[in-house]
This record gives C-alpha cells, sequence and structure tokens, in this order.
C-alpha cells in the first residue's frame, strides 16, 4: 500500500437528456414567467465593437439526420482577442460584449443561430497568434458529455495557415470540419458551420 | 495561487465513454475518431461568470417560481451542497441551474410522452451562485421516477439534471444527481453509461437530516466537484511543439 493522494475526482458527466430546455432555456420551452430572459440568448449589445456576423448550421448524427433537441453553448474572444471573464489576465474585454452565447437546435429545422461579432486573434502559450475561432459546446440527449470543438473563419486564410492549434493536426483531411464558410445574406455576413458528429466528415472533437 | 495554472487531464475512464449501445441514442450521436487532446490555451482556461445580480429571489424555490394557485404536490425537499474542485477548493461564484421532472415524473416539455399529469403550480427549473465557501441550496419537490423509450420497458430512477459552469469553460458539466437508497439506480443504461462504481455513487445524493427544514422539508446533500487547476502559473509554461 501508499498513501493516498489528496485530489478529488471530477464529478462524472451524465448526457443533458431531451429536455435540457427546461432548464438551460426555459422561456424558448414554453415554461415562461420564471426568468425574464433565456441566458445567454443575447451576446452583442449595440455599443459593441466588431464586425457583426450570424453563425449557423446544423448538428447530423451518423445517419446525416440533423439534431432537433441539442443545445450549443459558444464561448469566443471579443473583436480585440480579449475575452469577456475574470481570468483574462491581458486586458479589459469590451464590456458591451459577453463572448458566452447559448442557443437550442431549431425543433423543425435543427438549425441554429447565433447573434456575435467575430473575434480576434488569441495567443497561443508562448504568445504565437492562433486564428480567430469560437468554441463549441454541444450536449443533447444521447451525448454523454459535452463535446468541445472549434470553429474557424475558411475566409482567414493567412491565420488558419500559422495557427499552432490547426498546425497540430496530423489529418489534415479533417481540418475543413473545422472550417466555416462565409456568405452575405441582407448584407451581413452568415458563416454557416455544419457540425458532424460521426461518419464522413465527422468534425473533430477536443479533449480540452 | 488558485485559477493559474492549466487544468489536470481529464479521467475519461471515469466518465461515460461516448459510444454506449446500452442508451441507444449514444449509438448514432458518439463520435468515432479519438477525441483531439488540446493544451489548454486562453479559450478554455477563461469562461463567463454570472454574479448574484442576475439572480431573481425566488429562482432557487421551485416550489415557488412557477407556481400560480398553491405549492406543487410533492414530497417537498432541500437539496444542498458545495461545489469543489479536484484540489478540494471551493469553487465560488458559479452558476448552477437543475431541472427535473414534477413529483409524478412527468416534465413539462411539449415532446414528453408520459401518462402522468402535468402540475400546473410545478415548472421545473431553478438556478443559483455558490458562495465564498462553494456553497448551494435551494427547495423543491422530491421528482418521480419515469419510464423512457429505449428498451421496451426502461425506467429512469429519480434524478435532478445538474448544469455548473465553474470558473473556465474547461470546467463546463452537465450531470445528474440520485437519491439515496433507490434501487432503480442499478437497473438504468443511462447511469450504467458509466463504468466505475465509485463514480456512481458520487453521484448519489445522501439523504440529511441536519439540514432538513422542520415541518417543511427533508434534506439531500449534493456536492460537485469540477477540474482542478495546477498550481504553476500558465504564462511560465514553456513552448511545447
Ligand atoms: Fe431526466
Amino acid at each position: 500500500m501508499v498513501q493516498k493522494l489528496d485530489a478529488l475526482k471530477e464529478s462524472a458527466s451524465q448526457t443533458a437528456g431531451p429536455y435540457v430546455h427546461i432548464g438551460l432555456t426555459p422561456n424558448w420551452a414554453d415554461i415562461g414567467g420564471v426568468y425574464s430572459e433565456d441566458l445567454g440568448r443575447t451576446m452583442v449589445d449595440p455599443r459593441a465593437t466588431g464586425e457583426r456576423i450570424v453563425v449557423k448550421g446544423s448538428i447530423f448524427d451518423g445517419s446525416g439526420t440533423p439534431l432537433k433537441d441539442a443545445l450549443i453553448e459558444i464561448w469566443q474572444a471579443d473583436a480585440s482577442g480579449l475575452h469577456n471573464s475574470p481570468l483574462e489576465k491581458r486586458g479589459e474585454a469590451d464590456p458591451h460584449f459577453t463572448g458566452w452565447g447559448r442557443q437550442p437546435t431549431d425543433g423543425v429545422s435543427g438549425e441554429y443561430r447565433f447573434e456575435t461579432i467575430k473575434p480576434g486573434r488569441v495567443p497561443h502559450k508562448g504568445g504565437r497568434l492562433m486564428a480567430p475561432h469560437i468554441t463549441f459546446w454541444i450536449v443533447a440527449r444521447g451525448i454523454n458529455i459535452g463535446l468541445h470543438t472549434r470553429m474557424y473563419f475558411a475566409d482567414e486564410e493567412a491565420a488558419n495557415a500559422e495557427c499552432p492549434v490547426l498546425a497540430r493536426i496530423e489529418h489534415k483531411t479533417r481540418i475543413p470540419t473545422l472550417m466555416a464558410r462565409r456568405a452575405e445574406e441582407n448584407g451581413s455576413a452568415v458563416y454557416t458551420f455544419d457540425i458532424r458528429l460521426q461518419g464522413e466528415g465527422e468534425t473533430i472533437f477536443f479533449d480540452v | 495561487m488558485p485559477d493559474e495554472g492549466s487544468f489536470f487531464q481529464r479521467d475519461r475512464s471515469w466518465h461515460p465513454p461516448a459510444f454506449t449501445p446500452q442508451y441507444k441514442t449514444s449509438v448514432l450521436r458518439s463520435p468515432r475518431y479519438p477525441l483531439l487532446s488540446l493544451d489548454n490555451t486562453i479559450s478554455e482556461i477563461t469562461g463567463p461568470r454570472f454574479g448574484h445580480s442576475r439572480i431573481g429571489p425566488l429562482d432557487n424555490d421551485l416550489i415557488r417560481n412557477y407556481a400560480k394557485a398553491g405549492d406543487p404536490i410533492g414530497q417537498r425537499i432541500v437539496v444542498h451542497g458545495r461545489v469543489l474542485d479536484e484540489n478540494a477548493r471551493p469553487v465560488a461564484g458559479t452558476l448552477l441551474e437543475f431541472w427535473q421532472a414534477n413529483a409524478g415524473g412527468r416534465y413539462r416539455h411539449k415532446k414528453e410522452a408520459y401518462v402522468a399529469a402535468l402540475d400546473p403550480n410545478f415548472g421545473g427549473c431553478g438556478r443559483t451562485v455558490t458562495d465564498e465557501e462553494g456553497r448551494y441550496w435551494f427547495r423543491t419537490v422530491k421528482p418521480g421516477a419515469y419510464p423512457w423509450p429505449n428498451g421496451v420497458n426502461d425506467w429512469r430512477p429519480a434524478h435532478i439534471h445538474f448544469s455548473v459552469f465553474g470558473h473556465a469553460f474547461a470546467q463546463r458539466l452537465i450531470t445528474q444527481m440520485y437519491f439515496e437508497g433507490d434501487p432503480m439506480i442499478w437497473q438504468c443504461p443511462i447511469v450504467s453509461t458509466i463504468t466505475d462504481r465509485s463514480a456512481i455513487e458520487q453521484l448519489v445524493a445522501a439523504l440529511d437530516r441536519n439540514a432538513t427544514l422542520p415541518m417543511d422539508a427533508l434534506a439531500y446533500k449534493f456536492d460537485i466537484v469540477l477540474r482542478g487547476r495546477r498550481s504553476t502559473p500558465f504564462e511560465s509554461r514553456p513552448e511545447g511543439n
């Protein structure tokens, strides 16, 4: 026998289940009057700086069917690459941008949609800049532990080419699964980022 | 020096794997490629923070936060505990959100197919923020067990769903709390996605007579542990690669 280590074990994850919206987006789930607004619905205050963008897409299962009961949270830097977090030690982030959003996938179409701003670049350890990216966290019925991935911007070719995280991906053929495509809709920038949980074109998920 | 270093690697053998055929929905929703290891960057060691100011006075009282004409039916309970990290340090000021079925096992949700009755005075959601010692407290009714479409006759043990933020996005966690003494815990295909018995037992809240509200509510104690961090500052680590 040896001495026991003092460390506790992290509580094990359990699926968010089919009714995650009751807890996390109750107004969207027709449970009105408990909270004034669902948390994470609005990320951008009109005074925020940076380019307004829409990020939308679908999450597909291994049969190619879109998930209509998933919940996505995103976390990102502001336009100058700073996070609206007490743990951001490099400076003060834009107080008019939360950096955090939460949206369900639509119960009929399966599409999700975030109205946010384009993030600036954030340094990797050692100081090299990562390409602009948005962190995604996906939970749903059938997902036993939340899935982390990153959305990158396909039109940021130069930044993507020197991103230290993308550079470490051994299977270069999978990098396009992290890239959102830009289009214009009614004069504003819309990025489409589809996520594939399984099968051809399976999205890269990270153990963070 | 809390809140400085990168996080301890997640013990993936303690958590449920993605692919668990006894829980049928996981089969098509589980990635087949291994997860790609990502050393924590600033994007993962930061995270949103939600202050007490956002929380309404009834948000942690599921007996009152939806009720329109009287209290919900059911065994009144208090759920309390602490949020700690793997270093056994309290996680202060973190948002907890919880949701559950009513006392009859019925969720207030349009996709719910169980015949048990809705309770007009029970919504089923609540939230609170931990204090300086990482403590939290809320009041609700004990949820009922319910059947669900998986096997032809699978039932979930009574449980409350918990969502926890921690201080960094790398700590983000959703889990479920079960109740001491419930034999159905050991018959549930979702519980059994966790293979380590002690990991399951860590999710079972203890009946806590000392925390009861006399003549009001029984109490259960449920501590939650989030990932811990190294004490070495993040910035001083040499660059890898
Ligand atoms: Fe449930």
